[in-house]
């Protein structure tokens, strides 16, 4: 029973992980862009809610439905100032150019609200917990867990069934006749960030509901969600969804036997995938 | 003028392509550009859809410098391309590739999907397959397809017979009197001399990136296409 | 034109090469006899300049040359200081030697972590390796005999009995402490010379160019027939063996080790990109001048903590988007300057054109 209790709580956590992971796969897939700083976003958002929860009195609930179309707004600028500006053939200048906007934003954070690890106050529900049949499971991380399949299931439809979808794999396919097709890759681009971080903002609620964050988690963030990108196979959500649980799993299974081997637990699972499917489990079928 | 060529010199980086093109196309025209492999013909047709970026005055639309805009901006003002190679978007279905085609639609014209698949009534059995799974020939009718779809009042189509079997390439250019007939104007880029004299008003005939030699199909002798197309007397 | 008798030859020589190659020996020489009149102060500079400058050419001819941006080169800085706490804490060795084996641990994590990462490409090769160094750090944590996850400290008698360390302290009349520092800074300065030299070298060989080949165009090079899998698993241990050496000579300097550390992305890695990016990548140059103004802007704005931080990430960000061939860019652009010439060009009878 504590085992299949473990596999459940890893399963919920790997909801987390795919909300972390989602918005990287989503960018990745449009625009084969890899940014590094997308760990630090999801912290920063989750200042942004604390922020507006201490100073507002707002409930996280609705904290968050006003830090959406901030962050949304956020993503937007900096594919347009920044990022337009040093994609194309050389994957560098966007790797180093998210690598430093990486530490530009920790530091930013450290200097605003010291190292002191913060939680975002949840009263109603922290805590909370309901039966699953013959075990007790959270509601924070059934919540978190239902909020990743809502999550993905809305992006699909948005990238499968409207134009804006139809934009995105179009400029995803071939930037340049998408351009003939009326379709400016750029503003494309800036709009696939800034959903990205609509996504961000969701996953950061959750982040800094269940547990204490700081400004440097940033990075372990990026690493988990990069991992649930890699085992999904690149492009497909679910498949990201799949590969957090997996990141899950095997983090709470090894915390299990070891508490000090968590991490490590979810590193080495990682490698296995990478070892048995270096494409991931459900890899696109054109690339 | 519908659209008129200054001068227009175009390249890739330090590399030079063309070398002051002068061409004109009237409303309701179909040019047939010719010319030997690497003559510059696409790269022609990717500075007028602006694909490669010019300076603007090289290119007037109606009168107005569009050297500078970019593809997007060019196809608002009706200047719709066929690309060589077909180029459809392999992750979207044959019907999503005509309906981006439509996306950024000027007003209510002569085209829609019903109109479309009319025009090349296989398509609509194929619509849910993904684009790049057809023949070579049903690729090239949604490639046409999707350029319609924004109404053009120019359509460019740069070697729209490559590569297909002279029956497919007859099917094809059906199509062409039932768009013209909605009064578009279109460049057809071509290497086959017989099908581009066929089908066009006028001509222009391209050699390393110069214009050699223009004029009516009538006119036009098999010496002086076959000098201005090798280069003088080989 | 006229044509002449005059052989064409494919040479790299500039004059500007001819100085600098004067100028390297002055430096190197100063260099040595420098703890002789120098501060112990500015030794303990020098040595991080010279360890982040050893740093900063190994990481530029990963990315800047092989294409192989990683981000987990703190791995090799951590195994091999490692190497040399276990080898002089539990083997007895001395450290001096025990340096070397810091270069043997590089190699030795190195082929796991090209096997792995190898399988990704591109941005996801950088994580990848990223991972794996996180990994390596969780495991060294584990290292009870090296005090797991608090770390440990070298012996003092271990340090003070180091080969060379007695004969300094005698020579320049100091005490043990300022001796080992002395002689931590003159391997320091033979690594990075060596590190500059041997690069330069590889550059100008035939593995050299076809590396250079393949970065600017990989198909074209893929063509004539360079082995491109067999490049980058050269250039990677290579790099996996120098990073190793420098690693446990930092840790040698400290004295001191931890996982956090020692596996500190922030010191091996994100430094070292700021580097080599503000400096100007993918040239020898570039990091030359890039540790410069790292370090000067570092003792400026090291009270402020994390503005200092910020600061490098945002010139960074601004270098990249506006500067992405960095100062050293910007310099040989207006000046045509090249102190290391790898390019080679045609000479003969014709007068010289631009570098292509
Ligand atoms: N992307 C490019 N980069 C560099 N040079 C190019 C590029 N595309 C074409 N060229 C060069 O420009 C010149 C003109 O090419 P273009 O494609 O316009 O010729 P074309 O007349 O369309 O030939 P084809 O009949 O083979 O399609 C050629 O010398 C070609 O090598
Ligand atoms: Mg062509």
């Amino acid at each position: 029973m504590i085992w299949l209790d473990t596999i459940v709580q890893g399963i919920l956590l790997g909801g987390l992980y795919a909300l972390f992971a989602t918005g990287l796969s989503l960018v990745f897939g449009i625009m084969r862009l890899v940014n590094l700083a997308h760990g630090d976003m999801i912290v920063l958002a989750a200042y942004l809610i604390l922020v507006l929860v201490m100073t507002l009195g707002l409930s996280p609930w609705i904290a968050v439905l006003i830090a959406a179309p901030v962050m949304f707004a956020l993503g937007w600028l900096l594919q347009r100032v920044v990022l337009n500006r040093v994609l194309g053939p050389d994957i560098l200048p966007p790797l180093l150019v998210t690598f430093g906007l990486s530490i530009a934003i920790q530091n930013a954070l450290l200097e605003g609200f010291s190292a002191d690890s913060r939680r975002i106050p949840n009263p109603e529900l922290e805590g909370a917990s309901m039966a699953l049949g013959p075990i007790n499971v959270g509601v924070m991380p059934m919540l978190t867990f239902a909020s990743a399949i809502v999550v993905i299931v809305i992006l699909n439809r948005v990238i499968y069934a409207t134009p804006l979808g139809r934009s995105f794999r179009a400029t995803s396919d071939d930037p340049v006749t998408a351009g003939l097709m009326g379709v400016e890759p750029m503003k494309v681009f800036a709009v696939a960030t800034g959903l990205a971080m609509v996504v961000v903002t969701i996953a950061a609620l959750y982040l800094g509901t269940r547990a204490n964050f700081d400004p440097a988690i940033g990075p372990a963030r990026l690493i988990y969600a990069f991992q649930a990108v890699i085992i999904g196979g690149l492009g497909s959500l679910w498949g990201t969804l799949a590969g957090g649980i997996i990141i899950g799993v095997a983090q709470t299974l090894g915390a299990a036997v070891n508490p000090e081997w968590q991490i490590l637990s979810g590193h080495i699972a990682f490698l296995v995938v990478l070892l048995i499917r270096p494409r991931g489990l459900f890899p696109r079928a054109y690339d | 003028m519908l659209l008129q060529t200054n001068s227009l010199d175009a390249g890739y980086g330090r590399f030079r392509a063309l070398f002051g093109i002068d061409i004109e196309v009237a409303a309701g025209e179909c040019i047939a550009i010719i010319g030997a492999n690497g003559a510059g013909k696409s790269t022609l047709m990717r500075s007028i859809s602006g694909v490669l970026p010019n300076a603007p005055g090289m290119i007037l639309h109606n009168g107005e410098p569009i050297g500078a805009l970019s593809a997007a901006a060019i196809l608002k003002r009706g200047i719709a391309m066929v690309p060589e190679g077909r180029k459809l978007f392999p992750s979207l279905s044959v019907e999503e590739n005509l309906l981006i085609g439509g996306q950024k639609r000027r007003g209510s014209g002569a085209w829609s999907l019903q109109t479309i698949y009319d025009l090349f009534p296989i398509l609509r059995e194929k619509r849910a397959l993904p684009g790049t799974s057809l023949s070579g020939g049903q690729q090239q009718m949604v490639a046409i397809g999707r350029a319609l779809m924004s109404n053009p009042e120019l359509l460019l189509c740069d070697e729209i017979s490559l590569g297909l079997a002279p029956v497919v390439i007859r099917d094809i250019y059906a199509a062409l009197p039932r768009i013209r007939e909605t009064g578009a104007a279109v460049i057809v880029v071509e290497q086959d001399i017989t099908q581009a004299l066929r089908v066009a008003d006028r001509v222009y005939c391209l050699m390393e990136g110069r214009v050699t030699l223009s004029g009516t199909p009538d006119t036009l002798t098999r010496d002086a296409i076959h000098d201005a197309y090798f280069g003088g007397h080989a | 034109m006229t044509p002449s008798d005059t052989p064409w030859r494919a040479s790299s020589k500039t004059r500007a090469g001819t100085f600098v190659a004067i100028l390297a020996v002055a430096v190197i020489l100063i260099g040595l006899v420098l703890p002789g009149f120098a501060s112990r102060r500015l030794i303990q500079d020098l040595f991080y300049i010279l360890t982040m400058l050893t740093l900063a050419q190994i990481w530029n001819l990963l990315a800047g040359y092989g294409g192989l941006v990683s981000v987990g080169q703190q791995a090799f800085v951590g195994i091999g200081a490692y190497a040399l706490f276990g080898a002089v804490i539990l083997g007895g060795m001395d450290p001096m030697l025990a340096i070397l084996l810091g270069g043997v641990a590089g190699l030795v994590l190195a082929v796991p972590m090209a096997f792995f990462a190898f399988r990704l490409h591109g941005a996801y090769f950088a994580i990848g390796t990223w991972v794996i160094a996180e990994v390596t750090r969780l495991l060294v944590a584990q290292w009870k005999a090296l005090g797991g996850g608090t770390g440990t400290s070298l012996p003092r008698a271990a340090t003070s009995d180091m080969i060379g360390v007695a004969q300094v302290a005698e020579l320049f009349d100091v005490r043990t402490a300022a001796a080992r520092d002395i002689l931590a800074y003159w391997i320091a300065l033979i690594l990075a010379v060596a590190v500059i030299a041997g690069i330069y070298g590889l550059l100008r060989s035939r593995m050299g160019l076809a590396l250079i080949a393949v970065r600017d165009n990989p198909e074209a090079a893929k063509s004539v027939g360079v082995d491109v899998r067999w490049l980058k698993w050269a250039v990677f241990l290579i790099a996996s063996v120098a990073t190793g050496v420098t690693g446990a000579l930092i840790f040698l300097q400290t004295a001191r080790i931890s996982p956090d550390a020692a596996f500190a992305i922030t010191d091996w890695t994100a430094y070292v990109i700021f580097i080599v990016v503000i400096g100007g990548i993918g040239t020898i140059e570039g990091p030359i001048l890039g540790v410069l103004v790292f370090f000067l802007l570092r003792n400026s704005l090291a009270d402020y903590g994390s503005w200092y931080l910020l600061t490098l990430g945002l010139i960074a960000i601004l270098a990249m988007i506006f500067a992405p061939k960095g100062l050293w860019g910007l310099i040989s652009a207006r000046s045509g300057l090249h102190l290391f010439p790898i390019r080679r060009r045609l000479t003969g009878p014709l007068p010289e054109r631009g570098e292509g």
